[in-house]
């Protein structure tokens, strides 16, 4: 069984956490007492029907003010397919929150309200999924049942946000006109829409292909930690131990290491469960090189086609993520792939209006929840591809020198002019 | 060949990552083992991410006082075979040394006791990372945790101020005095655990499968009958008898419950919990069912 990650967005009212609840009900993934948990809380609220959006929304405050604080986490299966769903709240201050539920997500569902049609947040959202380069957009234009189930209406905001998607790099667009209140075209197709000839929700997120999105060209094995057992039985073991990032890696393979830049070859490729043929991502693995390098964690085992960039100077498309604003001059903690390392910001080039992906440059600083291009001068080399290019290559975090709170989220564009 | 991997095999590499990412960057790790199905499965991740080592690093196990005689052996059978070492952070040493009170109420849980000596443990053995087999899918305000969880000096969770977590780059930075909990099971659910323990051949203690037990009832669930949950003298209604059940979680004697089963294999237990229409913890765990609320309230303490 294969899995896939989501990430839903969606204005306050769209109804996602409904619609999140209604996929997990009717693919029988809410447990009975859950389900009279959350009946007795809508009966206290006086609503007129369950509230699936209380199977989501777990915090007291909440439950109490009726809005989503944090990404919440919900898992579901169907006999095809393994579901974790990032739910990410959709108020504008929120942009981090979306920003974290995207980074790891294989698929972004958006709701549109059909009432309204596509809003500043449907293109914000799109926007920041686009930046985050998920592969594939889901559009459920929802309530249906609000405008009469009519095609008409649907084909309005169809065409309405294809203008704008033609802006964005999502390889892989699809509508689907959903009632989540109601289930149509959630689970199964709707009789109420005829018109409409695709598939369900749950049936789309059941086929989606999703599994060539991965690079396997380029090697690249960030080493996370140098395996150097102190026993008998393994006292000449040296081994460097990594998840995947990129490529596929088999014995015999050469290989170059970064930063040393030496190349030697693989000889093995281990695991607690015995030695491997052919490693993947995103495969946790250990490999034994031929020559005894010097070889520490944050370097980077590497080959295939093309070398990942080397330098000190790096553009990136940063989302900050706290109060206090980034501004030129402001010095930070680095982390990418398994490397740390010190940083400093030497210009901001221009802020980018989410809504319009139109450019603001002249601008003194990232406040919260703003993206922007960002120069940033490190202490020691990255070795990274460009984040279009690689996701797990190509991404760092930001973490305040004083707090140690992450406050940024980086996507490499490459070399800093 | 496709170079696919399956979902087991994707949480399976998720979780080795978190684990040797910790063994990596934290300077006196832990691992919080219960004796349970899901500190059993992180106990053999962290076993498969160490090696060709032992577990550099020591496991530790909150102790009630109320236990499970099948899983006290299950967990020294467990630390034999790994050569790892055990710490026992005992409540009832704590209430011994006047520390914390117990309840009053007769069959009253030390649950939520156990939060003060796991933060003595901790802040004794000065761990800056301590591995937790906790699921976002057991709970909602479990749902909202992070995988590299900050706890302050008071080992405290504030939910509303938690570190945003982006792709697989975790901050390990801390300040002297905090730590974290690291929960490498976070994307997993009940199957796939149970799944996991099929494949990977697990041993988990016997009470796990289908037994014939003496059990009362309270409050709808089936506690066992011993000298700390009861029946207590003064219910009527909390009538002995015998029935053939099983555990779904492992936990203090007095709150947790056994369910109706007669599955007696991994395999069997995988098909009752693919068709079962009640929650794990709604189920067997008195102490979530006092609110809404109790899990994140708990937490927010410093539970784990």
């Amino acid at each position: 069984m294969e899995l896939l990650r989501i990430a839903t967005a969606g204005s306050v009212d769209d109804g996602k956490s409904t619609l999140i609840g209604r996929l997990l009900y009717d693919s029988k993934s809410v447990y009975d007492d859950d389900l009279a948990a959350i009946e007795r809380a809508s009966n206290l609220r006086g609503d007129d029907y369950v509230d699936l959006a209380l199977l989501t929304d777990g915090l007291r405050a909440e439950r109490e003010q009726g809005i989503t604080i944090d990404v919440a986490y919900r898992y579901f299966a169907t006999p095809r397919r393994k579901f974790i769903v990032a739910d990410t709240p959709g108020h504008v201050q929120h942009t981090r929150n979306m920003v974290t539920g995207c980074s790891t997500a294989d698929l972004v569902l958006i709701l549109v309200d059909a009432r309204h049609g596509i809003t500043e947040q449907t293109r914000r959202h799109a926007s920041i999924a686009s930046l985050l380069h998920i592969g594939h957009m889901v559009i459920c234009v929802n309530k249906m049942d609000l405008v009469g189930y009519e095609e008409r209406r649907y084909d309005e905001i169809r065409a309405e946000f294809e203008g704008f998607a033609s802006l964005l790099e999502i390889a892989d667009v699809t509508f689907i006109p959903v009632s989540a209140l109601h289930g149509d075209n959630v689970v199964e197709r709707s009789s109420e829409m005829p018109w409409y000839e695709g598939a369900s929700l749950l049936h789309h997120l059941e086929k989606v292909h999703v599994a060539g999105d991965r690079d396997l060209e380029d090697l690249r094995l960030p080493v996370q930690w140098v395996v150097r057992p102190r026993s008998a039985e393994w006292n000449d073991f040296r081994g460097y131990a990594g998840t995947l990032a990129a490529g596929i890696l088999a014995p015999g393979d050469e290989v170059t290491v970064l930063p040393g830049g030496l190349m030697t070859r693989v000889v093995a490729i281990d695991s607690a469960d015995g030695p491997i043929k052919e490693a993947f991502p995103p495969m946790s693995v250990i490999v034994r090189l031929a020559d005894d390098l010097d070889i520490a964690r944050g370097d980077m085992i590497c080959g295939g086609g093309t070398n990942p960039t080397v330098s000190q100077e790096i553009s990136a498309m940063v989302c900050w993520m706290d109060r206090s604003p980034l501004r030129a001059g402001t010095r930070l903690h680095v982390k990418h792939t398994s490397r740390w390392t010190r940083g400093i910001v030497d210009r901001i080039e221009y802020r980018l209006d989410v809504n319009s992906l139109g450019r603001v440059p002249g601008v003194a600083g990232l406040d919260l929840n703003d993206i922007g291009r960002v120069d940033l001068r490190v202490a020691a080399p990255l070795f990274f591809d460009e984040y279009r290019r690689n996701r797990a290559t190509g991404s760092l975090i930001l973490v305040d020198e004083a707090t140690n709170r992450t406050v940024g989220a980086g996507m490499i564009l490459g070399v800093a002019a | 060949m496709n170079y696919r991997l399956t979902h087991l095999q994707v949480l399976e590499s998720e979780a080795i990552h978190v684990i040797r990412e910790v063994v990596a960057e934290c300077e006196r790790p832990a691992l919080l083992f219960s004796g349970g199905k899901d500190s059993e499965v992180l106990l053999h991740l962290a076993a498969k991410a160490c090696w060709p080592q032992t577990i550099p690093f020591p496991i530790v196990h909150v102790d009630t006082g109320h236990n499970f005689d099948e899983v006290l052996a299950f967990r020294d059978r467990r630390v034999a075979q790994l050569g790892v070492r055990l710490i026992v952070a005992s409540v009832q040493e704590s209430i011994d040394r006047g520390e914390i009170a117990e309840d009053p109420t007769p069959g009253a849980s030390r649950n939520r006791l156990q939060t003060h000596s796991l933060l003595r443990a901790i802040a004794a053995n000065r761990f800056d990372a301590v591995f937790g087999g906790g699921r976002r899918d057991e709970e909602k305000a479990r749902a909202k945790e992070r995988v590299f969880s900050v706890r302050d000096e008071f080992g405290q969770w504030d939910p509303r101020a938690q570190r945003p977590e982006l792709w697989n780059l975790y901050n390990t930075r801390h300040r002297p005095g905090e730590h974290f909990r690291v929960f490498p099971l976070s994307n997993w659910t009940e199957l796939d655990v149970w799944q996991y323990v099929g494949r990977e051949h697990l041993e988990l203690p016997s009470i796990y499968f289908a037994h014939e037990r003496e059990v009362f009832r309270r409050d709808g669930m089936l506690l066992a009958v011993g000298p700390y949950s009861g029946p207590r003298d003064d219910a009527s209604d909390e009538r002995p008898f015998v029935a053939t059940v099983r555990y779904r979680t492992v936990g203090d004697m007095t709150c947790t419950a056994a369910v109706e089963s007669g599955a007696t294999t991994v395999e069997e237990v995988i098909a009752e919990t693919a068709v079962t229409r009640i929650s794990e913890r709604g189920a067997t765990r008195a102490d979530d069912r006092f609110s809404v609320a109790a899990m994140e309230d708990r937490k927010r303490e410093g539970y784990f």
